[in-house]
């Protein structure tokens, strides 16, 4: 059984007693303990289930790589999935639930999954792909789908905040082992600006575990000093409980701080991600051991022999009372010793190596543990936790020698670096056969802007394997660093260790070498997707060479854990089978974030209301006071309409078009983009940008335009005024402002660079006032200061003056097809002049009326909207709008493209007006059958609606829509069919439904 | 995230202050021309590995487009210049042939 221990636990505060909650079980552990550390010192070595075969798994490792303990944390707004037993720091009430089994952990349905596995051999995701249609529908899909995902999706919204913070440093130190520490102290002492960060809450890294002395002291005593000088260094910011996330192009970095995971009762942000652009980073990630591939190696209580090292070291935890240690290289003999020394037993160790291992293995010896070289795993026995192995020798197929009873086990199948920071950003990689791992290639890192190389490995990251050599090399890191930022190397020895030499590493992928498929087939991987040595034999054996191929059939290193376990075992059996050498298969790719981050984090505050900046009109608080319902346009809100007491939507928009069409409206159009163009050249300039003249406007005229972009679609419309002889008013979409401002500029600076034009956004300078209805002169007359007669101010032209005192500029066009003046006055004077409207228009029964009004009230006059009648692959011949396509220009924006054979189609849908035969609505998008079906199979369409509404005006359905032949075929009665299985039927006929002699707006 | 010195304001602008404009030095093609060589004005873009000569503008800054010459291998910058012109000026191409000797505007073009 897994147990506290009376010694060690260097981590812990014995004095302080936490309790927890697992799996709805009431446990104590001890401040300083991780989750991991406490369920083992409850003896819960039985941790979840395993992706696919649901089978028992404990927990593996010690730290950020861990597969199997991943549980469900928290309640409610502060649910979170698949947290990281070994990386959640345990605090009063924590409560965790363990995943992916049911009904219960101990008891399992879905580990029939195991039994039916040679069933689901590699690829039996993609073989279902492969399968017939109904088999995937009814069989694959709905298994699958049982199946996936490892914790539950929080249901409550995220009830804690998340911020970014933003820093600028010479030196980005990412690893506080004593590797990031001494490459810290020297860039630090050099005079860089550093910024040092560590993922645990803990420096030193695993030194102090090893027992490692620096400079004549302990390791943890060094580590206390060398903090200390750090953190009396003005120029150096230190930051433990923050991962180096992603390294990305040009010495940019994302750092993860997780400030209230440990102690959630504090008031401040949850997580904080820190956006760094560093002029040189230092990874001194580390290494993460490897496991070794023996059957039955995923059997809880199989565990890192570096993990064993730890549980009893820094949290007084014995994963077993009797555990076996098995081995390819010196370092799991620290693993034993550390037991033995506890007063635990190791029944024996297990060297894969014929000749054996060097000075620790002859320690071991000395305290009397049985070492058998040469010697492997059989197989592990046990079910929920490990009851024995079977040894064998490591040359053969596996006969079994001997059973020695235990009930852990430790194993080491080496050690590689964390390369995954230098590959984020192109550091290459170089095989090490004495490792037998993947170490940074020096010669290739990462490039700057400059070409200059950005990233140097520190430690054991670089391949350093003893802490002579780390000590060494982490101090050369920072001084390079530094002196690449322009600052003198510090004279600084690097600090002394002992240096090691161990017996050399055996590279041993599977265990016995000679494993039959029976074994292979019981081989872990990688343990959280539950793929085993032989799935990736099957993979290579089915022609899955490519190791990118073989992770996606296989899935190895694609769960969360993202394979830090699995990658190099992977590749050494796919290598294997390929008979390729293990550097010519190559690794997958790294990408960040180095462990998951949280989504808040990467949102940051930037959520609610902080979520995009509202652009309000200067009439925006007189709507929310008066009823507005508000619908996003853009960035704007805009009101939808003005409800009154006791209104719907549809009462307010159907009173609020009457009220327009049969006295005064008054629109809020404030939004409409306004851009100014004005130079020498403005008018051979608008002439390319709009597809119909305005060189030749005349001052004091309005005229309607068309944008089109190059690619001949419709883009834009609006109308431009010319305000005198260089300057023209452009007005644009509600949504089109900023785009076409921009859009303006583009073509200007890189086409026409050479023509004297200048252009501004002066949208948000003026409100706009559109007073709209059989009433608008005369309540402008009312307010006085300017001659609005259909003579002094005819349609489709404007005037500047003041109205009612106020400065205006007042357009005589119109949206609606009534008599409709637009003013636009200076946004700080424009909720006075509304007010006024409305007082003057008081007699009119002046109605504000909103975006729907204005819709229906457009439709009805079969005015065109960008958005709804195109949508980026209309071009203004669609619309009829020929007229509006100069004829007297050589060139404009979109006129080659619209010549192109697919745009001259006779067979293209054209716009025409739909009305139904029984006076109801069409739905919005329907789509108007014709005969026959195509080479789907499925039904031919004809057209459809872009644009429809109730027209309170006519009491009928109207819609506009594009159909195939259109305008050719008047009268003619066409098919929609419905959602629902009926369908409706509508009359062809001509856009312009209210109106069509234009009378009510030329007056 | 790319850190690109804008010529106009000589800002060195993160890559979130800029909007990418695609490919440099395109040729306009209007009435007139042929079927193929339209389309290949709208549509065909060059993709290298390598040194490449694109569009950007300083988006959220002052404003200006400008061509940035650089690697889309190592993301080494050989420098920024103005948009207003036709060709690559000298010293540009001077630092893109310090490192790669064989490359050659004409030949960049000729490969898109």
């Amino acid at each position: 059984m897994s147990t506290r221990l009376s010694t060690g636990g260097r981590l812990l505060d014995k004095t302080k007693q936490v309790t927890f909650q697992f799996n709805g079980r009431r446990l104590r552990g001890l401040q300083g303990d991780t989750l991991a550390s406490a369920l083992l010192a409850n003896d819960q070595m039985l941790m979840g289930r395993s992706f696919k075969y649901h089978r028992p798994r404990g927990v593996v490792a010690s730290g950020a790589e861990e597969p199997n303990g991943l549980v469900n944390l928290g309640r409610g707004g502060t649910f979170e999935p698949n947290a990281r037993v070994t990386t959640t720091e345990l605090f009063d009430g924590l409560t965790a639930e363990s995943q992916n089994h049911w009904p219960s952990l101990d008891f399992d349905v879905g580990v029939l999954n195991n039994y039916a596995s040679r069933f689901m051999p590699a690829g039996f995701y993609y073989k279902t792909f492969m399968a017939p249609a109904p088999a995937w529908k009814h069989l694959f899909e709905p298994l699958i789908r049982r199946a996936a995902g490892l914790g539950k999706a929080p249901k409550d919204r995220d009830a804690d905040r998340y911020e970014h913070f933003y820093a600028f440093v010479d030196v980005l130190v990412i690893g506080g082992g004593i590797a990031g520490l001494q490459g810290a102290r020297a860039a630090g002492q050099a005079g860089a600006k550093v910024m040092l960060v560590e993922q645990t809450a803990h420096w030193g890294g695993r030194a102090p575990v090893d027992g490692v002395e620096i400079d004549g002291q302990p390791a943890d005593a060094w580590v206390k000093n060398t903090l200390q000088q750090l953190e009396n260094m003005d120029n150096v910011t230190i930051r433990s409980r923050t991962m180096g996330a992603g390294v990305y192009d040009h010495g940019y970095a994302l750092a993860y701080e997780r400030l209230t995971d440990h102690a959630p009762a504090q008031d401040i942000p949850r997580h904080r991600l820190w956006r760094i652009r560093a002029g040189q980073i230092i990874t001194a990630t580390g290494a993460i051991e490897r496991p070794l591939a023996f059957a039955g190696n995923d059997i809880p209580g199989v565990m890192l022999a570096s993990a064993v090292r730890d549980y009893a070291v820094n949290f007084a935890v014995s994963p077993g009372d009797r555990t076996v240690v098995v081995t390819n290289n010196d370092d799991a003999y620290r693993t034993a010793i550390t037991l033995k020394q506890a007063g635990l037993e190791i029944p024996v160790i297990l060297d894969a190596r014929p000749n054996g291992g060097g000075a620790l293995a002859d320690q071991a010896r000395a305290l009397g543990v049985r070492v058998e070289n040469g010697k492997a795993i059989a197989s592990v026995k046990g079910g929920k936790r490990v009851t024995a192995v079977d040894i064998c020798a490591q040359a053969g197929e596996g006969s079994v020698l001997e059973t020695i009873d235990c009930d852990a086990v430790a194993m080491s199948g080496g050690w590689s670096p964390v390369v995954h920071l230098w590959s984020h950003c192109g550091g290459k990689l170089l095989w090490d056969e004495g490792e037998a791992h993947f170490r940074p290639n020096p010669d290739a890192a990462p490039k700057g802007a400059q070409g200059q190389d950005f990233v140097i490995t520190a430690g054991i990251a670089s391949g350093a394997m003893d802490s002579a050599a780390v000590l060494a090399d982490a101090t050369q890191a920072g001084k390079t660093a530094a002196v690449r930022m322009g600052h003198i190397a510090p004279d600084m020895a690097a600090p002394k260790a002992d240096a090691e030499e161990p017996a050399p590493l055996l590279p041993v992928w599977k265990m016995p070498q000679g494993a039959g498929y029976k074994l292979r087939s019981k081989m872990w991987l990688d343990f959280q997707n539950d793929v085993k040595v032989s799935d990736v034999q099957l993979a290579a054996q089915e022609g899955y060479e490519s190791v990118e191929h073989t992770k996606r059939y296989t899935t190895i290193g694609m769960a969360t854990d993202q394979g830090k376990l699995s990658n190099i075992n992977g590749l050494a059996i796919l290598a294997d089978s390929l008979n390729e050498a293990i550097p010519a298969v190559g690794t997958t790719t790294f990408r960040p974030p180095y462990t998951p981050i949280s989504m808040g984090s990467i949102g940051g505050d930037a959520s609610g209301d902080l979520f995009q900046p509202v652009n309000q009109t200067p009439l925006h608080q007189w709507g929310s006071d008066n009823g507005a319902y508000w619908e996003p346009v853009g960035h704007w809100r805009r009101a939808y309409c003005y409800q009154r007491d006791g209104e719907t939507v549809e009462q307010a928009v159907h009173r609020e078009v009457l009220a327009t069409r049969n006295s005064l409206g008054l629109l809020d159009a404030s939004t409409l983009g306004k851009i100014i163009v004005k130079g020498p050249d403005a008018g051979k300039f608008l002439d390319m940008m709009y597809t119909n003249m305005m060189s030749n406007l005349k001052q004091g005229k309005c005229r309607y335009g068309l944008m089109c972009t190059e690619n001949g679609f419709l883009t834009d419309d609006g109308v431009v005024a010319r305000i005198d002889e260089d300057t023209w008013l452009c007005h644009t979409t509600t949504g089109g402002a900023a785009r076409i401002h921009a859009h303006m500029e583009e073509w200007l600076q890189t086409e026409w660079w050479d023509w004297k034009v200048y252009t501004v956004n002066a949208t948000e300078q003026y409100g706009q006032i559109a007073v709209v209805g059989p009433n608008a002169r005369a309540v402008l007359e009312k307010l006085g200061g300017m001659d609005v007669s259909k003579e002094a101010l005819g349609f489709m032209e404007w005037k500047e003056g003041q109205i009612g005192g106020f400065d205006a500029r007042v357009f005589r066009i119109s949206f609606s097809g009534e008599l409709s003046f637009e003013i636009a006055v200076p946004a700080s004077q424009t909720r006075a002049f509304w007010d006024a409207l409305h007082a003057a228009g008081a007699e009119f029964d002046a109605t504000a009326y909103g975006t729907e009004a204005l819709h229906i009230l457009r439709a009805e006059k079969g005015f065109i909207m960008i958005g709804d009648e195109t949508d980026g692959t209309i071009i203004p011949q669609d619309l009829g709008l020929h007229w509006a396509l100069s004829k007297k220009k050589d060139d404009y924006l979109g006129k080659r493209a619209q010549q192109r054979i697919h745009m001259t189609d006779p067979d293209r849908w054209q716009l025409v007006g739909l009305e139904t035969t029984d006076g109801s609505t069409l739905p919005d998008g329907a789509y108007a059958v014709a005969e026959g079906v195509n080479a789907n199979g499925q039904r031919n369409t004809q057209g459809r609606v872009t644009s429809t509404y109730h027209s309170p005006t006519l009491g009928k359905g109207i819609a506009m829509g594009l159909v195939w032949n259109g305008p050719e075929r008047m009268g003619e009665v066409i098919n929609f069919p419905m959602l629902d299985g009926t369908s409706k039927t509508a009359k062809i006929v001509s856009p312009v439904f209210y109106d069509p002699e234009g009378k009510k707006q030329n007056v | 995230m790319l850190i690109l010195e804008c010529p106009y304001c000589g800002i060195h602008a993160e890559e979130t202050e800029l909007h990418a404009g695609g490919q440099a030095h395109i040729k306009r093609e209007t009435v007139g021309a042929d079927d193929a060589a339209f389309e290949a004005y709208l549509f065909t873009r060059a993709n290298p590995r390598g040194v490449h000569l694109e569009r950007w503008r300083h988006v959220n800054g002052c404003g200006k487009w400008f061509h940035a010459a650089r690697s889309t291998t190592t993301l080494e910058v050989f420098g920024t210049y103005p948009a207003q012109t036709l060709t690559p000026p000298d010293d540009i191409r001077a630092a893109i042939t310090a490192k790669h000797p064989d490359w050659s505007f004409e030949g960049w073009q000729g490969a898109t």
